[in-house]
């Protein structure tokens, strides 16, 4: 009896301890982008979970438990950083006592890959949600992403080693038709540089500066604080004077501040995806740029 | 490549005219000799000026050719700039500053301007003696708990965090250790321990900071059976399960030197914890998180006047909803907390401090709170408080008191708000208390990240 009890215990234990031998590598993407970027990266190599929708502000995510089970799974964590996450992410983290993603490889912030635009010189939240570390809306420039793909694809074959030829091939295929890509996109988006944008958060200068568009409003009077009536006012002659493409906002964003502003200029709202997942057309990072392209170029026409 | 061809053209053109001159210049055929002689001298000047030109035009071509290619190979590559450099940035943020490991600090200020239509000084609520800071706020303008937060990772394994308190107290002041706890991070298999002095884990709105409340003040069950929030010196084991399902179980273990507790019995060990949440989402836009928990605790007389075993039971359960799952842009909580305080042992007899009196009893509270949010700007919410007292014993009443709460809040962002709020509250079965309180809180300093 006494020797059936152990050898049930040694069962148990030995089950409890013993890790498949091919388990996929978990990953907790806190934006759509970078889930997208991962099934570039890695396809079927790595499960991934997507902590938010691109119909989610994710400046104000709350720690909801289903995300502190995801990530209490995780073997990396893929964020954009830059405090865009600071208001949950940490949260997230502490209370998931999860040692691999707190810090060290586990841990990748795409903005640590790249040099961020917009830093401030001066901290003050008289200035509105200013973050410290610059922009953090960086996913709609394609040289930034594809240097952050190719860091991550390092930090995947980092962390799993056995699939790190895997890793590289699609990091290779990735970059071929990414950089082919971009030229197709410029060449399409021509008509757009030189044109001017109204903005609904200041989400967009990466879009603006690769494309050569100008940003000349926001409807925020400060990052991050909601637009107001008086300071929508203040815009309707700088929209009608400039010769303005569109007034621009992300598919979270709401509609209403953008169609007002639309209504007494003439000018077009143009609801743009901001990321993966933010119209139909957006399935993967490909079609988010062109859908993108398309709907600034429907505003041009 | 035009120039040089254009000037031998024209030489070429010129040279027939000169061969063609009138024969009346024949006589003079030296001349012409010489003439030609020049011509031909010239015609070679040019040609070899025209090589030069030539020359220097191909030339020029190769140089706009070469920077043409190097421009493509330019646009090709992606450019430099965008991509880090090796160097962590933040080295050189903080570089050689001895201020750079500075825990992360917060602070938290709050104030209140409150009209009573009961004096405060003459409230007392049937069966549930008022405790600690368990009873109506203060007439007039008077400062609420601001706090000061400090905390950083210590080091690759533990995590600490400071909460000092200040409040003022009918015109005194007094600073407080709220919270000192250092909490693991690297412990195997979801397993956390804390250890120091924290706000214990049950039930919902305990292990909360006020400031993250939805109502000026706390429910009438946990200023009746907590004290408003449960603190104390203990340590806290929490295991966090690895299911889809969010499934947290834990335990502590406290001094037992506060409310409920009291005396720090069992060798400074008075209090034993038990609880455990589970939470989830249905769909996008509904998200929910409820909870079980046990306070058992042996007291020696507990600030009212108990000594004996109790055990306090909290059921707590919490459903958000929002459009798209954006919670800070509208969408509704509701949320609720039931208590069930058994108690076993005896109070302080108010006639004869000799003669304890016996009490056994149990006593219980709940609350339903509901908030709706317009937007970022404005929520709106009502809560229901109700108590039940004992029929029997020494806080025998007949009487449950009960209270109903309206509140709005307007935020000017996520660091400051202004709430207002109405309570119309019936302590005893002769007595009622309508409370209006303006209240502002603001956070300065880091962000803090706050719980579901």
């Amino acid at each position: 009896m006494n020797r059936l009890i152990l050898l049930c215990t040694m069962a148990l234990c030995a089950s409890a301890f013993a890790v498949p031998a091919h388990a996929n590598l978990k990953v907790f993407s806190c934006e759509p982008e970078w889930g997208a970027l991962l099934t570039e990266l890695a396809g079927d190599k790595v499960d991934v979970d997507v902590g938010t929708s691109a119909l989610q502000d994710v400046h104000v995510i709350e720690a909801k438990p289903s995300l502190i089970a995801k990530v209490r799974r995780a073997d990396l964590v893929v964020c954009t950083g830059a405090d865009l996450e600071i208001g949950w992410l940490p949260q997230l983290v502490h209370q998931s006592g999860n040692p691999k993603i707190a810090s060290g490889a586990g841990s990748f912030m795409a903005s640590d890959q790249i040099t961020t635009l917009e830093k401030p010189s001066q901290l003050d939240r008289a200035n509105g949600d200013v973050h410290p570390g610059g922009n953090p809306h960086f996913q709609m420039d394609p040289q930034r992403v594809l240097a952050i793909a190719k860091a991550l694809s390092a930090r995947l074959a980092q962390l799993d080693g056995a699939n790190a030829a895997t890793y590289q091939q699609r990091l290779a295929d990735f970059s071929a038709r990414w950089s082919a890509a971009i030229p197709r996109w410029e060449a399409k988006a021509a008509p757009l540089k030189g044109r001017n944008v109204v903005v609904h958060h200041n989400s967009w200068i990466y879009l603006t500066t690769w494309l050569g568009m100008h940003e000349i409003g926001s409807l925020e009077p400060k990052p991050g604080v909601p637009p107001t009536s008086a300071h929508l006012a203040t815009l309707i002659d700088t929209t009608k004077a400039q010769h303005t493409l569109a007034i621009i906002r992300a598919a979270y964003q709401d509609p209403k501040p953008a169609d007002w502003l639309a209504e007494r200029t003439g000018v077009p709202a143009v609801t743009l995806p901001f990321t993966v997942g933010g119209d139909a057309q957006s399935r993967d990072l490909f079609s988010f740029y062109d859908s993108t392209i398309d709907k600034l170029l429907g505003a041009a026409k | 490549m035009r120039l040089p061809h254009l000037l031998l053209s024209s030489v070429l053109v010129l040279a027939p005219v000169v061969a063609t001159t009138p024969a009346s210049a024949r006589g003079t055929a030296t001349t012409v000799q010489q003439q030609l002689d020049a011509l031909e001298a010239r015609v070679k000047a040019l040609e070899a000026h025209d090589s030069v030109l030539r020359k220097q035009a191909d030339d020029a071509i190769a140089a706009a050719q070469a920077a043409q290619a190097e421009l493509a190979a330019i646009k090709a590559a992606p450019p430099a700039p965008v991509a880090a450099v090796e160097a962590p940035p933040a080295a050189a943020a903080t570089g050689g500053n001895a201020n750079g490991f500075n825990p992360a600090i917060s602070v938290i200020l709050n104030g209140s301007y409150s009209t009573h239509s009961l004096d405060p000084q003459h409230y007392a609520r049937a069966g549930f003696p008022l405790v600690d800071e368990g009873g109506p706020g203060p007439r007039g303008l008077s400062l609420g708990e601001s706090e000061i937060s400090l905390a950083s990772n210590i080091d690759e394994k533990f995590y600490g965090q400071l909460t000092l308190t200040a409040h003022s107290d009918n015109g005194e002041d007094h600073v407080g250790v709220e919270e000192a706890f250092v909490d693991t991070t690297a412990l195997p298999d979801g397993f956390n321990l804390r250890l120091g002095r924290f706000f214990s884990n049950v039930g919902y709105l305990n292990s909360h900071h006020a400031h993250t409340d939805n109502f000026f003040d706390r429910p009438l069950a946990y200023q009746a059976f907590l004290g408003s929030q449960y603190g104390d010196d203990g340590a806290q084991l929490r295991w966090l399960a690895p299911t889809d399902l969010y499934l947290e179980v834990g335990g502590e273990i406290f001094r037992g030197s506060n409310y409920p507790s009291g005396g720090a019995e069992h060798s400074g060990a008075g209090v034993k914890t038990l609880f455990a949440h589970a939470g989830g989402d249905v769909g996008v836009e509904n998200s929910w998180l409820a909870g079980l928990s046990m306070l058992k605790s042996s007291a020696n007389g507990a600030a009212d006047g108990f000594s004996g075993d109790s055990t306090l039971y909290i059921g707590d359960a919490t459903w958000k909803w929002a459009p798209q799952g954006n919670f800070k842009d509208g969408g509704v909580t509701v949320r609720s907390e039931f208590f069930v305080d058994n108690r076993d042992g005896t109070a302080v007899n108010p006639i004869d401090d000799d003669e304890p009196l016996a009490w056994h009893g149990a006593r219980r509270g709940a609350y339903v709170e509901g908030v709706y949010r317009f937007n970022r700007t404005w929520d709106i919410g009502y809560r229901v408080d109700k108590l039940w007292a004992d029929r029997t014993g020494p806080y025998a009443s007949a009487f449950d008191p009960y209270r109903n709460s309206v509140e709005l809040t307007w935020r000017n962002s996520e660091f400051s708000l202004l709430r207002l709020q109405f309570s119309r509250d019936e302590p005893t079965a002769d007595t009622t208390d309508n409370a209006l309180t303006l209240q502002y809180q603001v956070s300065l300093g880091a962000h803090g990240a706050h719980k579901f």
